[in-house]
């Protein structure tokens, strides 16, 4: 429906989030609300940077406020898999500016 | 309100969401709500190579506050329609 994006279709699937600070978040949707606060669980930091591999940081349970939420992705989980993190090199993203 | 009823005109085409932190996704454009958050759908972002963090995503949702610019087909657009509904949106506010 072209009229509400509702993140229902996301709930209990492993989804990636890129917060308003540049960090990649990952982790399964358990919650969420009207302003889009959510609750990830089983949830991981990636950390890219360009000297090293992704590292991952664990995280656990976690609320993730609205107002910081800039991109929820539904995480492919066969793509995921093929990726080498230990390969990848990039820089960190940019934290939003306003 | 007039942005909201033009993008859901928009749905079903292929527009490029460039963000406040630089990051550009192209995908469909599925649904849109009340704050212009951005559902799209086959994602793929542009720069690659420099943005390796959404490689395994291919769909997303957007939230509204931190969209930049949406890049539109230009033949996707009928301007003189755009532009006539703006007026009477001033003119009306």
């Amino acid at each position: 429906m072209a009229t509400t994006t509702g993140l229902e279709s996301l709930v209990d699937q492993i989804i990636s989030v890129i917060t308003n600070d540049g960090r990649n978040i990952v982790g399964v949707l358990k919650g969420f609300d009207q302003a889009t606060n959510i609750i990830l669980d089983e949830s991981h930091e990636r950390v890219f940077s360009t000297k090293e591999g992704v590292q991952q940081h664990v995280l656990g349970l976690y609320i993730i406020r609205d107002d910081n939420i800039g991109v929820i992705g539904e995480l492919d989980e066969e793509l995921d898999a093929s990726l080498d993190f230990s390969k990848l090199r990039a820089h960190p993203l940019k934290p939003v500016v306003h | 309100q007039l942005f909201f009823s033009y993008f859901k005109d928009l749905v079903g085409q292929e527009v490029t969401v460039e963000l406040k932190n630089d990051l550009a996704i192209r995908g469909t454009l599925h649904s849109v709500d009340q704050y212009l958050n951005i559902k799209l759908e086959n994602t793929r972002v542009v720069d690659q190579d420099k943005f390796p963090h959404m490689l395994s995503v291919r769909n997303c949702f957007i939230r509204g506050s931190v969209v930049r610019y949406v890049q539109l087909p230009p033949d996707g657009v009928d301007v003189d329609l755009l532009h006539d509904a703006a007026r009477r949106e001033a003119r009306g506010a």
